[in-house]
């Protein structure tokens, strides 16, 4: 993909908090590399993955502990969470991948569930309630995250924003580089026909091991972001809804595109925002969006557009 | 609690109990996947739609047709449920999963997980999270009986002994008859039991709606035990998943025994370390794919 097209897209998100409410931004941003980690593994190496909540809300629970309580700076308290979630990706990414297909995505979904109920009994999760009022810190001890700028007239916090604009920038370009290195074509060559890779002399359970633990650890510093944006770590983020959520935002993006799940991120969280006055409504049209996708529009909205233009997007 | 012969006996026939309902809808998702190849994630939401019809069958049907002393009474349900679910399952199929067998067989997870949403989001629009009775327990199935070692309620024996019947009698069709011998022929070569002239997408059609049929029995048995809300099968599927991954999906005997032992072993926990007990499944799962990755009665493909 050409330079000019990259400049535009960061001088956009740069420029982004003047335009739109930071917070919003930062939320697609949360869910935008959210779903990009989880893209590496369903579009890139075939594995679908039905419990990647666990790694995201998992780590937003421990960034949250660890800033709240244990009184650490932000940079790292996502640090812990992003380690705990790399962690947590090996565990379940060695079991999971002992099975194929449908039962991968089975066994990702039950696994996380143990995940799910650590988080409702565990003692300092705050069970029903979650982590509330997670501080933001001083990032490095210097820098005050909450600090609120007025630009305009209008409250800004750029130095939150810059932060996990830094991050979600560091985050994807670890994706993109993965996606375009030697390792990411025999992630591709796995896709495409396991036995014929496994028969060209690749130890794929270790390439699929491998592709799990990066997607499972960059979810994780999404969630471990966005205990930050929102000072708030819940049990929303680690249930199978979640879980579903991404599929969904990675789907309708387009599966296996560099930028369809940043698309696909952004529509969702945009749509849930825009609906939030429907109520429970909201679950009926994700799932309609989910039917009509698989019945209509596989290849999802970069899918589509990157065979219109006959170039990979 | 203090571990007493009573006391185990009491919670293995409690997990007996809930084992009957896992028997059933792996069973289903196994009968399903068999044929279909694909995993059914409606599952849940169709057991819970099917308690849905045995209760507004009872309380709101009759109003609103006109017949306000109208019941539908709990034995009428038990075959009515499935039906209309069955019903609405061949629709499915024939509409949206049909066109989906050429792809990836995840798609077809994809879109039934879609309508598990729209299905759970609808209910939970109009119907208390928390639950509502379902009152229509016929008389005879109250009280309870004695087990020599306890009393037992008796609907809960119904329970098991109905439960235990449809799997038997599932399997006894499947393995034993002719109609059964297509089924399995189909299973392994589609293609080739067509060109023996058997109608393939009609039998495909039939027994998805047989698959979720069996889901809205098992939901009209939980409903007087239950209380009947939008989530309940929400939380049952995870539940029946790992099961399924415990046991494997290629065996009917396989799936019954499974979820029926996955249930004593539950209610058993109960009484070891209750706080495991909403786990314990999990944990024997991660066990069995350490151990033995293609499952207890799974082959390896």
């Amino acid at each position: 993909m050409n330079k000019i097209l990259w400049a535009v897209l960061i001088g956009m998100g740069l420029l982004a908090p003047f335009v739109v409410y930071p917070v919003f931004m930062m939320k697609l941003l949360c869910f935008g590399l959210f779903a990009a980690a989880f893209n590496l593994l369903l579009g890139y190496t075939g594995l679908l993955s039905f419990g990647h909540a666990a790694f995201f809300g998992g780590a937003s629970y421990v960034t949250g502990y660890l800033v709240k309580s244990v009184g650490l700076t932000p940079e790292l308290g996502v640090l812990g969470g992003t380690l705990s979630a790399a962690l947590l990706g090996y565990a379940v990414g060695s079991l999971a991948i002992r099975r194929q297909g449908i039962y991968f995505a089975m066994v990702t979904l039950a696994l996380a569930q143990i995940v799910y109920f650590v988080a409702l009994k565990a003692p300092f999760t705050g069970g029903e309630d979650g982590l509330q009022g997670i501080p933001r810190g001083d990032l490095f001890g210097l820098i005050d995250l909450g600090r609120v700028y007025t630009v305009g007239g209008s409250p800004l916090g750029l130095n939150l924003y810059y932060f996990i604009f830094f991050m979600f920038c560091l985050g994807f370009w670890i994706i993109y580089r993965t996606i375009h290195s030697p390792f990411g074509h025999v992630l591709k060559a796995i896709r495409e026909n396991e036995t014929r890779a496994v028969s060209l002399g690749y130890q794929v359970e270790r390439f699929k091991l491998m592709a799990f633990v990066i997607s499972a650890t960059l979810a994780g510093m999404a969630g471990a972001m966005k205990s930050l944006v929102f000072q708030l770590a819940s049990l929303t983020d680690v249930s199978w809804h979640a879980s579903g959520e991404v599929v969904l935002m990675t789907l309708l993006g387009g599966v296996g595109t560099v930028l369809g799940p940043l698309v696909g991120a952004f529509t969702v969280v945009t749509l849930q925002s825009e609906l939030s006055s429907v109520g429970s409504w909201i679950t009926v049209i994700i799932g309609a969006i989910f039917v009509v996708c698989v019945l209509l529009f596989r290849r999802g909205v970069v899918g589509e557009l990157s065979r219109l233009l006959k170039r990979p997007l | 609690m203090e571990i007493t012969f009573q006391t185990v006996m009491s919670q293995v026939m409690l997990g007996l109990n809930n084992g009957v309902f896992y028997a059933i809808l792996s069973l289903g998702l196994a009968v399903i996947f068999g044929l279909l190849n694909i995993v059914n994630f409606a599952h849940g939401a169709l057991y819970m739609l099917g308690a849905y019809v045995a209760l507004l069958g009872y309380t709101t049907l009759g109003p609103l047709i006109g017949m306000p002393d109208f019941h539908l009474n709990y034995w009428a349900a038990l075959l009515v449920a499935p039906m209309v679910v069955g019903a609405l399952g061949m629709a499915i199929e024939r509409t949206m999963l049909r066109r989906l067998y050429k792809f990836d067989h995840l798609y077809g997870l994809l879109l039934t997980f879609g309508l598990a949403l729209i299905i759970q989001g609808v209910f939970t629009n109009f119907f208390n999270v928390s639950g509502d009775p379902y009152d229509a327990k016929p008389e005879i199935l109250n009280g309870a009986v004695s087990l020599g070692f306890m009393m037992f309620p008796k609907y809960r024996l119904w329970v098991i002994v109905i439960s235990l019947a449809v799997c038997f009698g599932t399997w006894f069709v499947i393995e034993r008859t002719k109609l059964g011998s297509y089924l399995r022929a189909g299973t392994e070569n589609p293609e080739l039991v067509k060109a023996f002239g058997v109608n393939v997408p009609l039998m495909i059609t039939l027994t998805y709606g047989y698959g979720v049929g069996l889901a809205a029995f098992a939901g009209v048995l939980a409903a007087p035990i239950y209380s009947v809300s939008p989530v309940m099968g929400a939380e049952m599927i995870i539940t029946v998943f790992a099961v399924v991954v415990i046991g494997g999906m290629g065996s009917i005997m396989g799936a019954i025994v499974t979820g029926l032992l996955l249930g004593v072993v539950e209610g058993f926990t109960k009484v070891v370390y209750a706080p495991a007990s909403s786990t314990v499944i999990f944990l024997i799962m991660v066990v069995v794919l350490l151990v033995k990755p293609a499952g207890l009665f799974g082959r390896e493909s």
